[in-house]
């Protein structure tokens, strides 16, 4: 018995560590989209809960602002904005030693000016002779900042960065890119099952045929339709339509086989007796096939949802790369091109772009993990 | 084009087509029975409606694309002129191509193994563990973000910083605490292409793991018992009676997995772009659709070698699938 807990133990610990593993990517992802920017800039999301010690420098005001008082010239000034809930601890006036002085002691540079600083950043420079330089002279502060947490990234992200259109535009795409395919494949599936008419075993052959041909083999030649139809009409050549129909196409021979797959297995006798009462195939097809599907239909429209929504190549090949048309994988990606130092922005765009996928994974993981491993054979 | 516009254009795409269905049917339903005498007849116009618009999409995307990129790879960079096996022997001796064949080997080799193994394991674990569908559900969780999604999560922990810099990527403060000095880990040549297959295999072992999951539910627990009053340790079963016995199971998300990472794309393209030698053959082919304006020849040759290696082991899978059908 004993030995049995000791194994059950180590099992569970090792699952332990697989999770941590696995979930501390994405909640690093999470907390990190929730921080100060300014904190997020400097220290690991690990440290989020702690006081984090930020060195930073400044600059004191030039020679504009200066006044003479008391038979000495001085700048006066703040180093940062009022509402900072930030604390001077130390200061310096070199690069070498940032932390060479208290708050409340005076520092003297080497041309004998002096300068004091508060806590809050107020400064008084002081000196005997005048200051003539544009530039003010450098302060190295380190301050320590409370742990911060805001929803102002996700507000930035969303109005500022373009993030917010881009996922307006990925639902545009990936909506209707779901339900032609559904819709027409139904039918498709429905005829190739239930309907007898010449030619049918060659085209169930070419749809198997037609799952093993990777995407890549029609990109060149759709765009160069999608270009010419662009040039004939004189309309944009990409657009959202064009999406949509792409989406369609690539996902038609997967979404067809599924469907058919799960329509044979449906009682003949039921169709029979229908076709007896007088009933057409359309009238088959609404008040008996589609009710019965409805959970195939769930798990492949959530399927073929995700699957676009999470797409990059085809929006990337035959969307136009501006605001009114990029999705949000391209978005994103052109965000870690041009802001890949701006973890706020990445962090919570890459979030927002999880949203969605995230909600259908976990309201309706069921019917997901089916169409999954039923749906495997995309290709 | 404006938010209220789109809405409206995507509700037009899709009454567009219920409307089509509805009407053609509507019409036959009314007027067949009465003007088409012949049950046979309206019969086959139902069938020329239900099938004319997957058909079109099928030979516009599918069907007419497979014999034209063909085509096109023989064939200059404007697709005007052939060329013969002019681009094909371009592609043997570009630097770039072999590069990339050798890095999706690579590739082919290290996730689909590790994501299978991964899952395995950890579908063993989780079912002998009370909170092991939480732990499913944690590990399978990565299967519904994006490439490029999972591409920002990764970029952060192999952030770089300056070593007199404090760390805020994961490894490299990890790296840092021990001592070591820290690394910018994406522009290391070889390694890195390591570092970007961590991401697929951290997404696709919960691909493997629901399929496990699932059939571990079919091995006899009878046969489980018997071994463990015998005394055999969770390993010895491990080895000796599960392994074997999901055998079928293995090789089908093994492939499975192959398939995905030789179509591999939107993560190399949003981390490194191909650069510091990480390039894969889905990469180079869409930097050749549009690099000098677009080489169709070129990029239809890469196109083509992807579809090569696919086909195998996709029509296997196929096989498979089919066979368990009948069975």
């Amino acid at each position: 018995m004993k030995k049995f807990s000791i194994s059950s133990l180590l099992s569970q610990l090792l699952l332990l560590f697989f999770v941590i593993i696995w979930i501390i990517p994405t909640f690093g992802l999470f907390i990190s989209s929730l921080r100060d920017k300014d904190l997020l800039a400097i220290s690991g999301w690990w440290t989020s809960l702690t006081t984090t010690e930020v060195n930073e420098i400044y600059r004191m005001s030039g020679m504009e602002s200066q006044i003479e008082e008391d038979g000495y010239f001085k700048i006066k000034g703040k180093l940062f904005e009022d509402n900072s809930e930030k604390k001077i601890e130390s200061f310096g006036i070199t690069s070498k030693k940032i932390n060479e002085f208290n708050i409340g002691d005076v520092a003297i540079f080497k041309d004998e000016s002096e300068v004091l600083l508060d806590e809050d950043g107020n400064y008084e420079w002081r000196s005997k002779t005048e200051f003539k330089k544009k530039k003010g002279k450098r302060l190295f502060t380190t301050s320590l900042s409370p742990p911060a947490f805001t929803f102002e990234n996700y507000r930035e992200v969303l109005f500022k960065e373009g993030i917010g259109r881009a996922f307006i535009n990925t639902m545009a795409v990936a909506l209707p890119s779901t339900l032609i395919p559904l819709i027409i494949c139904s039918f498709f599936a429905y005829s190739l099952t239930w309907m007898k008419f010449y030619g049918r075993d060659t085209l169930l052959a070419i749809i198997i045929a037609s799952l093993v041909v990777p995407l890549q083999m029609s990109l060149i030649p759709i765009l160069t339709i999608y270009n010419d139809f662009g040039a004939l009409f004189g309309v944009a050549a990409k657009s959202y339509p064009g999406v949509w129909m792409a989406h369609t196409g690539f996902g038609l021979a997967s979404t067809t086989f599924l469907l058919r797959n799960f329509l044979k297995s449906l009682p003949n006798e039921m169709m029979e007796a229908a076709k007896v009462d007088g009933a057409s195939h359309y009238d088959i097809f609404l008040r008996i096939i589609i009710p019965l599907s409805i959970p195939a239909f769930a798990s492949i429209f959530i399927l073929q949802f995700l699957w676009c929504w999470n797409d990059l190549l085809v929006g990337l090949v035959f969307l136009d790369q501006v605001p009114s048309e990029i999705i949000l994988t391209a978005k994103l990606k052109e965000l870690l091109g041009s802001r890949g130092e701006n973890w706020e922005i990445l962090t919570t765009g890459a979030f927002v772009s999880m949203t969605v996928p995230l909600f259908i994974f976990f309201a309706l993981q069921r019917y997901f993990i089916r169409g999954l491993v039923a749906g495997s054979v995309k290709g | 084009m404006t938010i209220l516009n789109l809405v409206f254009i995507v509700f037009l795409g899709i009454l567009f087509f219920i409307a089509y269905f509805h009407i053609s049917n509507y019409i036959l339903d009314t007027y067949g029975n009465k003007t088409l005498k012949r049950y046979n007849f309206e019969n086959s116009i139902r069938v020329i409606v239900f099938i004319t618009p997957a058909f079109i999409v099928l030979f516009i995307f599918i069907l007419y694309p497979v014999f034209e990129t063909i085509r096109l790879s023989f064939y200059d960079k404007f697709g005007r002129e052939f060329v013969g096996l002019y681009n094909y022997k371009w592609a043997i001796n570009d630097p770039e191509f072999r590069r990339s064949i050798l890095n999706n080997l690579v590739w082919l080799l290290v996730v689909p193994t590790l994501s299978t193994f991964f899952g395995l394991v950890i579908a063993n674990l989780a079912d002998r563990i009370w909170w092991g569908s939480i732990a499913k559900s944690i590990i399978f969780m990565p299967m519904a973000i994006s490439f490029v999604g999972a591409g920002v999560i990764w970029k952060f922990i192999y952030e770089y910083r300056g070593p007199e810099n404090t760390q805020i990527g994961l490894l490299n403060a990890i790296i840092v605490s021990l001592g070591y000095e820290p690394q910018a880990w994406l522009t290391i040549p070889m390694w890195n292409n390591f570092f970007l297959m961590a991401i697929m295999i951290w997404i696709q072992t919960g691909l493997a793991l629901v399929i496990f999951s699932a059939a571990l539910r079919s091995i006899p627990k009878e046969m489980l018992e018997a071994a463990r009053i015998d005394g055999a340790s969770e390993l010895k079963i491990f080895f000796s009676i599960i392994i074997p016995y999901l055998e079928q199971t293995i090789l089908v998300i093994w492939t499975l997995i192959t398939i995905i990472v030789l179509r591999i794309f939107d993560i190399i393209f949003a981390m490194t772009n191909g650069e510091w030698q990480t390039g894969v053959l889905a990469n180079l082919m869409y930097d050749w659709m549009f690099r000098g304006g677009g080489d169709s020849g070129r990029g239809s040759v890469l196109a083509i070698v992807i579809m090569i290696g696919v086909i195998p082991i996709l029509a296997w899978n196929l096989y498979k699938h089919r066979q368990e059908q009948k069975i």
